[in-house]
């Protein structure tokens, strides 16, 4: 059962167990474990872009593809939801309809610009996703009737999703049963769920073509694997999880803009992300999408506390200051590329054998 | 001749600017048989080979296999066709296991790689055959080794191994036991020896030990600056002043 479902694909390593089963298990109790607007807004995020940065990986780690374009896919998918459900009202309805549209739009532009460039260099195909991206990205600032510009759209969900909505009167283990609480298990089952599909397709014997593409191109061609039809379909595929990831936003955020959906910085996020978790392991996105963050939600209260306590030390304080946090980022992320080149889950599962 | 030929090129002809590599190259290959192709370094073996595996695309003259032309097509295409290839310089999956590696030439034989939804490892078939392979090429004591991490010579047995799990009809070695040490040489050159016994294959071998060639081949062709110059009988066309003067030069005899 639970090889089948992980597809025979396990962390491997003790370490990597257990840090796994912690974070899984701290996402599925976060609502009780960590009470509070702001812990279960850390963890749904978590929860998406654990499926996000699983799909970038699938074309980045595993088939070698580079593209800028995945934050345009999360957005059309959050845009799909939100521009049906300002439009039609908040109904399931709208809600799988955007997510039907934002798939179709997602995987034809896919297919089109895989179509066109990814017979060619890589770095070709890298440049024509940041081109295709950076124009979808200002399309979408400048069709503000339909997209809301730079504001962006607000709209109300389903109100089972909303905090209006009792599942039941009395407390559970200390916390209200609201419809966030319902929102927030349809993210974490739908975030699973894509999760373990993407397991299976890497560990499928299209995904061990998509590795010996990535490994050498020249000879998959010469074993008779036509390339550009596999580059192809991961790109595509890779593509509908990112709208899935983005649709998933949308309705959890109740808001969708630029900035929260196609901004570059959260293209930057994602590719920091694979590669502090390891490139080429599905695990890998759960343990960069939660350090990440992590790191992007607390590492100012942990620098707030850190400052306060060492008040009366000179220098110190303005080190640790609350303000100076991305300066620590930075340097977390420099120390582990540094010591981690194969990212965290490389580093503690060691698959190479003489 | 031409219609009983499993392979042919007529021709064939590639130009890179002003120098051309193979030049009007007319051949063919009779099913069963093993040809040995010869000439000095850069006459353009690998190039003839490469124009025929679909590497290189020709500036003019066709491929043809059983007949029908192939000259447009890639080589994944042409290697689904039935040519298959080993590779003089070691073009592996670096990262991979040595069972993998093979398992991947199975699979896109079988053309399995579409499917998404099942593991990889219940297609036991699929990896069953691969560990054949790996017997055949007596790379089964390495079947978990990374390849990367290989000795060079267990990649080159490797690089056979991919050939024969592609079962193709027509096998091109280039060099296959360039690199190798003394005593892995024969369980290549007895590999290809059973292969042509077998007389299933049309096989075409580049190969520089003249040894080898003459114990193996059922014919040779010469090629030189990126013509053919001999053709015919190995012992005749080893003997034939054009290969002493072209191929072996002078003082090159005792090696023969």
């Amino acid at each position: 059962m639970v090889r089948w479902l992980l597809s025979g694909d396990y962390p491997r390593g003790l370490a990597l167990n257990l840090g796994i089963a912690a974070i899984v298990l701290a996402l599925l109790f976060a609502p009780f474990l960590f009470p509070g607007t702001r812990a279960l807004n850390t963890a749904a995020t978590i929860c998406i872009f654990i499926v996000l940065v699983a799909s970038y990986d699938l074309l980045l780690g595993y088939t070698g593809i580079v593209s800028f374009a995945h934050t345009m896919f999360y957005g059309i998918g959050a845009y799909g939801v939100a521009i049906l459900l300002q439009r039609y009202g908040a109904s399931w309805g709208a809600v799988f309809a955007g997510l039907g549209f934002g798939l179709a739009v997602s995987v034809l532009l896919a297919f089109v610009i895989g179509l066109f460039s990814l017979r060619v260099k890589a770095i070709f195909f890298a440049m024509v996703t940041l081109a295709v991206a950076s124009a979808f990205a200002i399309l979408a600032s400048q069709l503000s009737g339909l997209t809301g510009g730079e504001d962006g759209l607000t709209y109300r969900v389903p109100r089972m999703l909303t905090p209006a909505f009792r599942l039941m009167d009395e407390q559970l283990l200390g916390v209200t049963m609201n419809g966030r609480i319902i929102a927030y298990y349809l993210v974490f089952v739908v975030s699973a769920v894509a999760f373990l599909v993407m397991m299976r397709i890497v560990n499928s014997p299209f995904g061990r073509v998509l590795a010996s593409i990535r490994e050498n191109a020249f000879r998959a061609e010469a074993l008779g694997v036509r390339t550009v039809v596999y580059r192809s379909l991961a790109s595509c595929l890779a593509a509908g999880f990112a709208t899935l990831a983005g649709a998933l936003m949308a309705l959890w955020l109740r808001y969708t803009g630029p900035d929260v959906t196609l901004s570059f910085t959260i293209m930057v996020d994602i590719l920091l992300m694979v590669v502090i978790g390891g490139m080429g392991t599905m695990y890998g996105a759960i343990v960069g999408a939660a350090a990440f963050i992590l790191a992007q939600n607390y590492l100012k209260d942990l620098m707030g506390h850190m400052a306060e306590a060492t008040a009366g030390i000179p220098v110190l304080p303005d080190l640790l200051h609350p303000d100076r946090w991305l300066l620590w980022l930075g340097l977390l992320f420099i120390l582990s590329v540094y010591f981690f080149p194969t990212g965290i889950v490389g580093r503690l599962r060691k698959s190479r054998q003489a | 001749m031409q219609g009983d030929a499993a392979l042919a090129t007529e021709g064939l002809t590639i130009r890179f600017g002003g120098h051309v590599a193979v030049n009007n190259v007319t051949c063919s290959f009779r099913p069963g048989t093993l040809t040995a192709i010869v000439g000095p370094n850069g006459a353009g073996k690998t190039t003839y080979f490469n124009l025929i595996s679909g590497q290189l695309r020709a500036s003019a003259g066709r491929v043809l296999l059983n007949g029908r032309d192939v000259t447009r097509e890639g080589a994944a295409a042409r290697t689904q066709a039935g040519i298959g290839r080993a590779f003089q310089l070691t073009n592996l999956f670096p990262e991979l296991s040595v069972r993998e590696n093979i398992r991947l030439a199975v699979q896109a034989r079988h053309r399995r790689g579409l499917n998404l939804l099942s593991m990889a490892e219940s297609h036991g078939d699929l990896i069953a055959e691969a560990d054949g392979y790996l017997e055949a090429v007596s790379m089964a004591h390495r079947a978990d080794a990374t390849v990367a991490l290989l000795p060079h010579g267990d990649q080159r047995k490797l690089e056979v191994g991919l050939l024969l799990a592609l079962e193709p009809e027509v096998m091109m070695f280039d060099e296959p036991t360039a690199g190798m040490s003394v005593d892995e040489v024969p369980v290549i050159l007895d590999l290809i020896a059973r292969i042509r016994a077998e007389g299933k294959r049309t096989v075409l071998l580049v190969e520089h030990k003249m040894d080898v060639v003459r114990s193996l081949a059922d014919r040779i062709v010469v090629l030189h600056n990126g013509y053919l110059v001999a053709d015919g009988d190995p012992a005749e066309v080893i003997a034939s002043p054009i290969v002493q003067e072209a191929y072996l030069g002078v003082g090159a005899s005792q090696h023969v």
